[in-house]
């Protein structure tokens, strides 16, 4: 194999290039390949309106669980309503709920909306501390003047709505 | 009293540990054995003053004392005796007291062991090391003391959260820790060599014990994270790429490639700079994971003590100390002596892919765990990475890494033999492709990407058994010289065959589980049914129970299978008065390695029809069949058996100093 270098030192960094370029090539692929398709965006109720998220898009909902929202049907289905200061979305969610999961609290529902506007959460979470907060919402609702420290239940989240 | 003396005690492990900083560095320069006894004793001196410290701590949660603050915020009077302890590193003030403790823990083991070592590299390794324990405990005392009083202490206090009341939770974070920071004395024995600028087999050899330890803790320790995660959330999986999972996966990573390309340098001399960026990397990934489990900065479902206002300074102490020690690096890692040559088939190439792939593979975790941050910084944004970006980028490196695994430990140094090596290894291939067939022919036909995991478990086994075959030369000499050669074998030997069946076992659990688990969720009434993988469940009845800090409510559910009983389940629904929080309890049935993983959830009531009929209760009832879900915690508990087998070896042991002319002939020409 004449086109090889000569030099064993220059030999052994042309094999060492020659094994790691696949593995990087392979990893970079993938990276982005992955962060295509599996990111999902957070939103609050009022962002998710202004963005409109095409239904079925996988994205993630924050806010607060409405005081007196949460309707639990026998056949496991849950609905609630996730609140901010300016806008609702229902959540529709088939399961049991996290232990921590309380109204007036807040919590990131995983999922989808329907195309009925309607949010079908494939996974509900809720923090395992009482006193943490998902960063993305702790931001969300800091960002909408409705920050207050730990555990506290904003208004728009007692009051029980119309609908 | 105790609080106060706990806190003097712990302000004098500060100053000791100054001292030790000071002292060695001094003895290093001055070439004093006096001056660098010293140091040692400093070491000493401050391990013992954070052992009061923590001590101290202990007994205030054991006696319920609640003038401390975090007793009161983090235990309780009817808490079992066990989460009180645990209830010690239960918080962030705990937490970061544990990780001192065993920081200047390993400080006085490399100060009192390391009696093989050159003086000069010691004292500098003790000097790091000092420096380290001097940077942590200086935030322990300044921003995280958690001995400090409070001005009126409540009669009762707040309790553990009931998730981390949990036995395998309680023991999770010291063997975490042990691992997190046994990467310390790696880091500070590389930071001491490149300041003394050589790196040679005869340093590869004194990293390579401590990785190894440290190794092991955290393979425990992270399995000890999943079970927990498997058990006690009630979600049926135990593994999410949640960023904090990630954090504890990212160092054990950088670690299993550090103990592969220690072996080149140790054997062969190369790749010296590689090791020594690996050895900080290591460390540097611990601390980035104490960083981004204690700041709150990413989204995790499983975040505790999470303060973000001492994040800041966790991620200063983050940035000055891998800084500086990749700086020593850039500056100093050039002058390095390139070490041996090896063909593009040898044992050395063979490992210097392995680190490529788990390089690699690291690197991918990171970005994923890091990119809402980024993402977050550059468009204001706020996102997710879910589990699909990692299965997809990190299982087929993995899937990689695992098929050329078992031809690794066969090929020879500096030139090997691939013919050889598929000579021995190929009953072991076809075996395993045959595993693969019959899985994808008879279990079931559709999951061909779960045959294909059963192909790669069955390779690793095999191929881990090939390889004691190979060295014992089974079947080709005598039973009784295959006995010798068998029992003659170095435990290095035998800790790198069990880790390797570990990493096996473990792959055939896990693809086993993700490609044929079932699934059920029913809401049912007393005497109500449902089946899951040919299993069925009756809801019997539901009752009261007493916990000692909780009411609970628990089930007793009737499995049987094609009409044979198997067991019953009782899983129950606690709820702890003292947080105000329910916790579901799951009961496992167990089935050879496989598990049928039952979770009570929450009782409704059916809506009553025309006739006014209904208002009966019912429960939510999840059932889930985990097939081989034992091998996954099994595996890595082989690996880390394998990790302690290699440190039990005659080389490994410290102390041992070996004949100078000895430890020249290891190195290459």
């Amino acid at each position: 194999m004449s086109w090889l270098p000569k030099s064993p030192k220059a030999r052994r960094r042309l094999t060492l290039i020659a094994a790691i370029a696949p593995v990087l090539a392979l990893a970079a692929g993938l990276t982005l390949w992955g962060l295509r398709d599996s990111i999902s965006f957070f939103y609050t109720p009022s962002q998710a309106v202004a963005a409109h998220p095409p239904a079925g898009r996988a994205v993630q909902l924050g806010g607060m669980v409405r005081m007196g929202s949460v309707a639990k049907h026998p056949d496991g289905r849950v609905e609630f309503v996730v609140a901010d200061r300016t806008a609702t979305s229902k959540v529709v969610f088939q399961g049991d709920l996290p232990d921590l999961f309380r109204e007036g609290q807040g919590v990131v529902a995983v999922g989808a909306f329907r195309g009925d506007g309607i949010f079908e959460a494939k996974q509900v979470l809720a923090k395992h501390d009482e006193k943490y907060m998902p960063p993305d919402l702790a931001k969300a609702l800091k960002a909408q003047g409705e920050w207050r420290g730990d555990g506290s239940t904003p208004d728009y989240a007692k009051a029980k709505p119309s609908t | 009293m105790i609080a106060e003396l706990g806190s003097f005690a712990l302000i004098l492990a500060l100053a000791f540990a100054a001292a030790q900083t000071g002292l060695s560095a001094f003895a290093r320069a001055r070439r004093s054995s006096v001056l660098a006894a010293a140091g040692e004793g400093a070491a000493l001196a401050s391990f013992a003053g954070v052992a009061i410290a923590f001590a101290c701590l202990i007994h205030a949660f054991v006696t319920s004392d609640f003038s401390v603050a975090n007793v009161a915020q983090n235990s309780h009077t009817e808490k079992p005796m066990l989460y009180k302890v645990a209830g010690a590193w239960g918080s962030h003030e705990g937490s970061i007291l544990l990780w001192c403790f065993i920081l200047t823990g390993y400080g006085a083991a490399a100060a009192t062991l390391g009696r093989g070592l050159p003086q000069g590299l010691k004292a500098l390794m003790v000097s790091v090391q000092g420096a380290l324990g001097t940077v942590f405990l200086a935030y322990t005392v300044f921003a995280s003391n958690p001995l400090l009083r409070l001005a009126s202490p409540p009669v009762e206090g707040h309790s553990l959260n009931p998730l981390l009341q949990d036995p395998a939770l309680a023991i999770h974070p010291p063997f975490l820790y042990s691992g997190y920071v046994g990467m310390s004395v790696v880091f500070s024995l590389a930071v001491a060599a490149l300041i003394e600028g050589r790196v040679d087999a005869a340093w590869a050899r004194w990293v390579r014990p401590w990785a190894l330890a440290a190794w092991s803790f955290l393979t425990v320790g992270i399995t000890l994270g999943a079970f927990w995660a498997y058990y006690e959330l009630g979600w049926g999986g135990w593994w999410f790429w949640d960023p904090v999972e990630n954090a504890s996966f990212m160092p054990w990573l950088i670690a299993t490639a550090l103990l592969h390309s220690a072996i080149v340098t140790e054997k062969r001399g190369a790749l010296a700079g590689w090791t020594l960026f690996l050895a900080l990397g290591a460390f540097t990934f611990s601390m980035l994971g104490a960083f981004l489990v204690r700041s709150g900065v990413l989204t995790s479902v499983h975040a505790f003590a999470v303060d973000p206002k001492r994040g800041v300074l966790l991620l200063i102490i983050l940035g000055v100390t891998a800084g500086s020690a990749f700086s020593l690096f850039a500056w100093r890692a050039p002058k390095l002596s390139p070490g041996g040559v090896f063909a593009p088939i040898s044992r050395e190439s063979a490992l210097v892919l392995n680190n490529i792939l788990l390089a690699a593979a690291t690197a991918t975790v990171l970005l994923g765990t890091l990119y809402p941050l980024i993402r977050q910084a550059a468009t204001g944004e706020a996102i997710s990475v879910g589990p699909p970006y990692f299965n997809l980028t990190f299982a087929p490196l993995m899937a990689a890494l695992a098929i050329l695994l078992p031809a690794g430990p066969l090929l020879a140094w500096k030139r090997g033999d691939l013919r050889g090596v598929g000579q021995r290894l190929w009953v072991a291939a076809l075996a395993a492709f045959g595993c693969g067939l019959l899985t994808y022919a008879f279990v079931s036909p559709k999951k061909a990407l779960g045959a294909l995991g059963v192909t790669i478990g069955a390779w690793l086994v095999l191929g881990a058994v090939a390889e004691v075959i190979e060295r014992t030369r089974a079947f080709r000499v005598s039973p009784a010289d295959s006995w010798r050669r068998l029992t003659g074998l170095p435990r290095g030997a035998w800790g790198m065959t069990l880790a390797h069946l570990g990493l096996g076992v473990f792959v055939l659990g896990a693809c086993v589980e993700l490609g044929w688990k079932g699934e059920a969720a029913e809401a049912l009434p007393l005497g109500g049914s449902v089946n899951v993988a040919g299993y069925h469940l009756v809801l019997e009845t539901v009752g009261p129970v007493d916990g000692p800090n909780f009411d609970a409510e628990q089930a007793s559910i009737r499995i049987t299978r094609e009409g044979q009983p198997v067991c019953i389940a009782e899983p129950n629904r606690r709820f702890y008065p003292a947080g105000n929080q329910t916790v579901s309890g799951i009961a496992i049935c167990y089935r050879g390695a496989s598990h049928l993983y039952v979770v009570l959830g929450e009782r409704r009531e059916t809506t009553p029809d025309a006739q006014g009929r209904g208002g009966t209760p019912v429960w939510l009832v999840r059932a889930y069949w985990n097939p081989w879900a034992s091998l996954i915690f099994l595996g890595p508990v082989i690996m880390a058996l394998g990790g302690l087998t290699s440190l039990s070896d005659r080389r490994m042991r410290l102390g041992v100093a070996r004949p100078r002319k000895d430890r020249r002939g290891d190195q290459p020409a």
